[in-house]
């Protein structure tokens, strides 16, 4: 229990050091604005920071001048919907065995079904915890093709490299995973070249950074001069994570600091990312509402090429509209805040979701629906 | 058109879908004031005395786990229904769907677990039903069980009678069961002896009904602490306001739910209830629940407050608030 307890110990909840990080908050908040023009806009760039915020109801806390946007970081939402209707026809394959995370059963592809509704119509689909469980699938039923889908950040990609890796070592011939990878360092620069952003400042993701390091931002700060701070995920972590990126804004120097370091390593973690050099390979990604982007994703490298679902089962990829009337895009951009769109608690609920952002349990919308804001 | 298109996983879960399920189709078929308030158990009023009754069907993967097993969990749910109107078990049924080919030895395990829970609730199981059916038609083993009770004369217990100011207290540890139930389920291998808490709470009830002031009592059970207070707001028109650090979980239980991406206020108990009593009342029920074996981890989580708009808020550890909503849709593991 010793390290959950040093994650998680109630003093990163405590109400007396949360009560002067947010007087701080104030003093450096109301100083830095008169320095971004009267607002200060942040980024949590992690879907984990978008709940953890909206449940501990810190937004309500945080000074006026401050706005924190939620960013492309939630694995769900960020999904294409071209991907999500290879998913889906990759459930359609009769014999075809789909193992999933659950977050993904309730995104919808084009035509309005989810793989719920696929299991429904008679589709094998089964939720688990880990890729490796899929393996251990593959291996009891050789009869079957068994299929993951594996979506989501460097965090998860390794697992799922971990878990081709042991599923190529065991000689399985019936596994085989989607690689619906993105990275987050691309994705940062795609979002600050675009002229109109107003982000002052990013939350970067604790667990991604645990992987890559701190790195791979440095661009952020120094070629776009945007404050970066890698946070943890309790409340104390994020209001100590937003002072870092003030007190950035004041000294005028921005840098990547590293608020989560019981976790994060300047290097990151080299096991990991040897095991996703070996089997992936960066590649073009396709985001929602963003489009396919050159050098943002990863595939399977040449060595594991015959573990890549959408090759072995011969799904193409087509392009495919948003819901209609859905501000998912916006809101991954940070233009736009769930509140904004006009389904948003309406037509759009966690029990019958429009878009990916109220389906996840990352998703921004989730966060405001089910917390408030 | 049907008011529903068709039952979907998520109408069983507990939360707010379940509640539509009931409003829009049983108690538009059924309605009647018996069961119009939609309590753990309805009141039913012969000469002389006044009867609690209820049922409810057990289904859970595995049928054995720590803590618990399916049968325990049978008897213990439907006590604790009658328990929490206040009515002392009389007597219990208990039918069961069996599937062809379900191992015998296992039957004969859940049955005697079930003797021992009645047996501690001092109730018996005085009636039943078997139905077998065909190997895949059900999983393994379904179980149905009904309780009558008496509620005692000058007993009367009823969410709607939760006044402003009215504090929660709540039994114990939460979360406990369903943690346990999805760790041998999904063989999540998670560690530190997490149990499921379920428990005949018939005793606990007993010694807080000792003291006058008790407004309410609720089984905390699918759908959660959460979903049982919006019920109770729902039902009193008042606002439910709950301290997030007063909420007692235990530590395994909260390392669980941070990893598994569950809030433990969303997450199914079967051995703990909430109890809404005066302030005045609540130091010395607070001290008798702690007195008993179920009840060791009893603590005030919060109270009830008058306001235009009633809404059920969790004031957080840190000293912010959030609304906290009946459960949406099933609780799903997230992907990181």
């Amino acid at each position: 229990m010793k390290a959950a307890e040093q994650f998680s110990s109630p003093l990163w909840r405590d109400r007396a050091l949360a009560s002067a990080a947010l007087s701080e908050m104030e003093r450096l908040a109301s100083a830095a604005a008169q320095k971004t023009g009267g607002r200060v806009n942040f980024m949590e760039v992690c879907g984990t920071h978008t709940m953890a915020i909206a449940a501990s109801g810190m937004r309500r806390l945080f000074p006026k001048e401050l706005k924190m946007l939620s960013g492309p970081g939630c694995p769900v939402c960020v999904t294409s919907q071209g991907d999500i209707d290879r998913v889906l026809a990759l459930a359609e394959i009769p014999g075809v065995i789909i193992t999933t995370f659950g977050d993904m059963l309730k995104v919808k592809g084009s035509k309005g079904l989810d793989l719920h509704a696929m299991r429904e119509r008679g589709s094998d689909i089964r939720v688990v915890y880990s890729p490796l469980d899929a393996v251990a699938l593959a291996a009891a039923e050789p009869g079957r093709q068994v299929v993951f889908i594996g979506v989501g950040f460097e965090t998860t990609a390794p697992v799922i490299a971990g878990a081709v890796a042991r599923a190529k070592k065991a000689g399985l011939k019936n596994f085989s995973s989607t690689a619906f990878f993105k990275l987050v360092p691309p994705a940062l620069e795609l979002l600050l070249s675009d002229p109109e952003n107003k982000i002052h400042g990013f939350m970067l993701p604790g667990h991604v950074s645990a992987i890559i390091g701190l790195e791979p931002y440095r661009f952020v700060a120094e070629k776009y001069r945007v404050p970066c701070a890698v946070t943890g995920f309790e409340p104390l972590d994020i209001l100590s994570g937003v002072n870092m990126l003030l007190r950035q804004i004041l000294s005028g120097k921005p840098a990547v600091e590293d608020e989560y370091f019981r976790a994060v390593r300047a290097g990151g973690n080299p096991a990991a990312q040897a095991l996703l050099a070996e089997v992936f390979t960066v590649c073009a990604a396709s985001w929602r509402a963003i489009g396919t982007v050159k050098d943002t994703g990863l595939e399977f490298s040449k060595a594991y090429e015959a573990f890549d679902a959408v090759k072995r089962f011969k799904i193409p990829y087509s392009d495919a509209p948003e819901p209609k009337g859905c501000l998912c895009g916006a809101i991954l951009l940070g233009k736009a805040l769930p509140p904004d769109c006009r389904l948003f608690g309406k037509a759009c609920t966690p029990s019958n979701a429009v878009g990916p952002c109220m389906v996840s349990s990352e998703g921004a919308c989730a966060a405001w629906f089910k917390y408030g804001g | 058109m049907a008011v529903l298109e068709k039952v979907v996983l998520a109408h069983g879960s507990g939360g707010r879908l379940s509640r539509e399920l009931v409003e829009n189709v049983f108690l538009k078929s059924f309605s009647n004031p018996a069961l119009k308030p939609l309590e753990d158990a309805a009141e039913v009023r012969i000469p002389g005395a006044t009867l609690a009754f209820t049922t409810d069907s057990y289904v859970v993967t595995p049928v054995e786990f720590p803590g618990a097993d399916i049968g325990r969990v049978a008897v213990c749910g439907t006590v604790n229904d009658l328990a929490v109107k206040g009515a002392r078990p009389l007597a219990l049924s208990a039918g069961f769907i069996l599937e062809e080919g379900f191992p015998g030895a296992l039957l004969e395990r859940i049955t005697a677990s079930m003797r021992r829970a009645a047996d501690e609730a001092g109730v018996r199981i005085v009636t039943g039903d078997t139905k077998v059916v065909e190997r895949g038609k059900a999983d393994g083993i379904f179980i149905n069980t009904a309780g009558v009770g008496l509620i005692p004369k000058g007993r009367s217990l009823t969410s709607a009678a939760v006044k402003a100011g009215d504090v929660i207290i709540v039994s114990g540890g939460l979360a406990d069961h369903g943690v346990a139930v999805m760790n041998a389920r999904d063989r999540l291998g998670l560690e530190g002896g997490i149990k499921s808490d379920a428990a005949p709470l018939n005793g606990l009830a007993e010694a807080i009904l000792k003291f006058p002031g008790v407004r309410a009592m609720r089984d905390i059970t699918r759908g959660g602490l959460a979903t049982v207070l919006n019920e109770v707001s729902g039902a009193c028109k008042l606002s439910a306001e709950v301290e997030e650090e007063a909420v007692p979980v235990s530590v395994q239980v909260k390392n669980a739910c941070a990893l598994l991406g569950l809030d433990p206020l969303y997450v199914a108990n079967e051995g703990k209830i909430a109890v809404f009593v005066s302030p005045a009342a609540a130091p010395k029920i607070l001290k008798a629940m702690r007195a008993h074996r179920y009840g060791k981890h009893a603590a005030v989580v919060g109270r009830m407050v008058k306001e235009k708009k009633p809404q059920v808020r969790l004031l957080t550890a840190i000293g912010g608030s959030r609304i906290m909503l009946m459960l949406e849709g099933e609780q799903l593991p997230r992907i990181c």
